[in-house]
């Protein structure tokens, strides 16, 4: 009986309304939680882990010498690679492949591998239109390498001391 | 026997037993580079140091030691971690660590025992020394940085293979492994020496870089590229064949291999038959299989059988030459042989092309006599038995044929026919009169020719006078060169009555007496002098028979289906599936029984088991899997060989190039640079 007076009065009063109108004022003045993406972006950890790069030493060398230690660990088995002897006698690979679909951005190639070519770059807008696109070859690889250089570097030395 | 503890425990060991075996008699593993089972014993690695009471109180090599009555060996005290760690550091000194571009990387002894044994880091910061590549030939690549001179590998070439190529040279830092004058190793068997490297310093070649031990499935199956039959894992990685190692077998190939079968693996992916051809209008074009095999039938449907021969090659498993022998018995046809080279064996009893003494028994021999056979080439892994033999034994051998480098001295009694016919009365014949366990040898260079029966039956005579055949020995032996000879005699395909041998097969249809051929496999015919007959070849490569053939039914290479093959001792072995057949291309029984549905003699099996049933029914031998009858053959001397005039002509073996003796090696990158080689004459210390 109270408990329906109780609620008829804090109705005519329109204390809800009050209550949710000083909700949102207080909301209006605290900063915003939202990123007005993608002109605004969030900030990313140095070990954020996104599109794989196939990473060149500075004279324009490839860095990867085709040891295998990624495509043995990647537990979703989306690395192939072949290799054979360059006609300058070093080890390289002709072939590199990374199913992207399969992938599960675990992050255990780079762990893995020793000098550090294969690394997960800050990028995570690569979506394509079509599957077919996401299956990286080389040199889509070496490409994305060359272009995230400058970033890549950056997140490897920042992280470096907690190595 | 003598009673040595080992870590508390009492072990019984046979007199003359090292440390290092005592231990591992008793379940110890002894971490170990330098010393090898089948090599002599070199005690520089250090890495297989135990403490022994009594004795002085320091770690000793448990390889070099001699286990003695009473002993105490001890594999788990402070000491022995110590001197192992301390060992280990130092190995790792000069190591380059670069694991990761090294071929070993992943079975390398170094890596599995520096994780099992050594310190986990290095106190080591001075610079660390680099040494020159060598240049070892075709089949094995150096990166001599990573040595850490353990001499295996000069050791095998001068006991094993018998080519002192590889040595140390200098002192202490400055030790190096070198060919000396960096000429390609003239052995037969280098391959071995990659297999034995505990470390990445001598890798193989023509796999350089090509794959990751991890990756690769692993198939054990039997070799065919000689009539060793030596067992052999294959390792595979998708439709390829990466690579080949032999498998461990006292009984034939101990643990070694020869480069033709090791290396010549890379030809099984070149120059293949993946689809049938007809040859229209005077060239092969490609075809289903109905179209081919109907092409087939129709001619063969309209030929009479004496007008049909059937030449088996050298490579073909039981299993397809048991079907092309019922096949066309059942049709007539009574030429049909499986020795292409026109020896003059089989039929009669199986000891009479048998190696009799076994692979392994001929290490008893105390004299062996060849004739016109060069084990060298033919049989390599049975030439380094011999040598074995010789080296640690009182072995004498005499040599009628041609005048060869084996790898261990020999008599040469002469070249031909005529020192056979003399050959029970000069010098080497008291040798062999005398020996406790005599020998003979006979190989193809002498049975393969127009005289060959009778050459047979020369041998077989002076054998007997040789008194080859004792109480439990048997040394009358005849050296096959063909993986799929002695098979293919155990089930008689042979000419049958009044029909034509191989070479009679050729010169037949040479002069347009045959109206087809059907070449299961058979390549190293003349097969330019086939006339106008017409020929269909049922194999892998595009080799000669494919070239000549009229219709090319595409089959499988021995990795591609399992099979049975007979060894010349008589061993039945089963080969087993590494990969499947390239593109269209069948399993060869398969391809016949097809063929045999459409000539309306369908044969009486549908699978594989079903056929090998029926081989064992018919032939009971092919069902003693990994037997050998050894010296308990009933072999009557007397009946061997046949009448006929012999001509003076020298024994030549059949083998002029080892590196491209069948298809698969012709086909083969590494073969022809081995060949390209070998064939050029070494260069001399002088020039």
């Amino acid at each position: 009986m109270f408990q329906r007076i109780g609620q008829a009065v804090k109705g005519a009063m329109l204390l809800d309304i009050a209550g949710a109108f000083g909700l949102g004022l207080k909301y209006m003045a605290k900063p915003k939680a939202t990123v007005n993406y993608p002109f605004e972006r969030g900030p990313q950890s140095p070990r954020f882990r996104g599109e794989h790069v196939l990473r060149r030493y500075a004279n324009g060398e490839e860095r990867c010498i085709a040891c295998k230690l990624c495509e043995a660990i990647c537990p979703a088995n989306c690395i192939t690679i072949e290799a054979e002897p360059r006609p300058d006698g070093s080890r390289r690979t002709t072939r590199y492949d990374i199913d992207m679909t399969r992938c599960i951005y675990c992050g255990y190639c780079q762990e893995a591998c020793p000098v550090d070519a294969i690394v997960e770059g800050p990028n995570t807008e690569f979506a394509t239109e079509t599957r077919e696109e996401l299956f990286y070859d080389k040199d889509k690889l070496l490409e994305n390498g060359d272009r995230w250089e400058r970033e890549v570097a950056r997140n490897l030395e920042l992280d470096a001391p907690y190595r | 026997m003598p009673i040595a503890k080992v870590n508390g425990v009492e072990v019984e060991f046979e007199p003359g037993m090292t440390v290092l075996q005592v231990a591992e008699r008793a379940g110890e593993e002894i971490p170990r580079f330098c010393y090898h089972e089948r090599l002599s014993i070199a005690g520089n690695c250090r890495m297989c140091l135990v403490e022994v009471k009594p004795g002085p109180p320091k770690p000793q090599a448990s390889c070099a030691l001699p286990a003695a009555e009473g002993q105490e060996i001890f594999t788990n005290t402070p000491m022995v971690k110590k001197a192992r760690e301390g060992v280990m550091e130092f190995l790792l000194i000069n190591h380059p660590l670069d694991c990761p571009i090294c071929d070993q990387g992943g079975e390398c002894d170094l890596q599995d025992q520096a994780m099992g044994y050594g310190r986990d880091g290095s106190r080591y910061q001075e610079n660390k020394r680099a040494v020159e590549e060598k240049y070892m030939g075709p089949t094995i690549k150096t990166i001599m940085t990573r040595c850490i001179q353990c001499t295996r590998c000069v050791r095998f070439v001068s006991e094993v293979a018998g080519t002192p190529e590889i040595g140390m040279i200098a002192r202490g830092e400055d030790a190096e492994i070198t060919t000396y004058l960096e000429h390609a190793l003239t052995s037969e068997l280098s391959g071995n020496v990659n297999d034995l490297c505990p470390v990445g310093a001598l890798t193989h070649r023509p796999w350089a870089f090509n794959y990751r031990p991890w990756e690769l499935s692993k198939t054990e199956t039997i070799d065919v590229m000689d009539a060793m039959g030596a067992n052999i894992r294959a390792d595979s990685r998708g439709p390829e064949v990466m690579r080949v190692l032999p498998r461990t077998n006292d009984a034939i190939n101990e643990e070694w291999l020869s480069d033709k079968s090791r290396y010549a693996v890379d030809g099984l992916m070149r120059q293949r038959l993946d689809r049938p051809y007809v040859r229209v209008g005077g060239k092969l074009k490609e075809a289903t299989w109905a179209e081919a095999l109907g092409a087939v039938a129709d001619v063969l449907h309209g030929v009479a059988p004496e007008r049909i021969g059937v030449i088996a090659g050298d490579l073909q498993d039981a299993e397809s030459m048991k079907a092309a022998m019922d096949l066309f018995r059942s049709m007539g046809v009574k030429n049909i042989d499986c020795r292409q080279d026109g020896a003059a064996i089989g039929g009669g009893a199986r000891g009479g092309y048998l190696f009799n003494t076994t692979i392994a028994g001929i290490e008893q021999a105390d004299a062996i006599l060849m004739i016109g056979a060069n084990p060298r080439l033919e049989a390599p892994l049975l030439n380094a038995r011999i040598r074995k033999s010789w080296l640690w034994g009182n072995l004498k051998v005499g040599v009628i044929g041609e005048r060869v480098e084996l790898t261990y001295p020999y008599e040469y009694l002469g070249f031909g026919p005529a020192t056979l016919k003399a050959a029970s009365r000069n010098a080497f014949a008291e040798v062999m009169k005398n020996a406790k366990a005599p020998a003979v040898i006979v190989g193809m260079g002498a049975l393969a020719r127009p005289d060959g029966g009778a050459i047979l039956k020369q041998a077989a005579d002076l054998a007997a006078k040789f008194g080859v055949i004792r109480e439990g020995w048997n040394g009358f032996n005849v050296l096959h060169t063909a993986a799929a000879r002695v098979g293919g005699l155990d089930m008689g395909f042979l000419p049958g009555e009044g029909g034509l041998s191989a070479p009679e097969i050729v010169a037949a249809a040479g002069r347009g007496e045959l109206d087809a051929v059907v070449l299961l496999g058979a390549d190293e015919i003349d097969t330019s002098a086939l006339g106008k007959a017409f020929v269909t070849y049922i194999g892998t490569h595009g080799d000669a028979g494919a070239h000549r053939a009229d219709v090319v039914l595409p089959g499988a290479a021995y990795t591609e289906k399992p099979g049975i093959y007979v060894n010349t001792e008589g061993r039945v072995q089963i080969a087993e599936r590494v990969v499947f057949p390239k593109g269209e291309a069948k399993e060869d029984w398969a391809i016949l029984r097809a063929l045999s549905e459409r000539l309306g003699k369908t044969l009486p099996y549908d699978t594989l088991a079903d056929l090998r049933h029926a081989l064992i029914n018919d032939h009971p031998t092919f069902g003693q899997v990994d037997y050998v009858v050894g010296p308990a053959t009933g072999l009557d001397l007397g009946k061997l060989g046949g009448k006929g005039d012999i001509a003076d002509e020298p024994f030549a073996s059949p083998v002029r190039d080892f590196y491209l003796t069948n298809p698969i090696a012709r086909a083969s990158v590494t073969m022809a640079e081995c060949s390209a080689i070998r064939s050029k004459a070494p260069a001399l210390a002088a020039e």
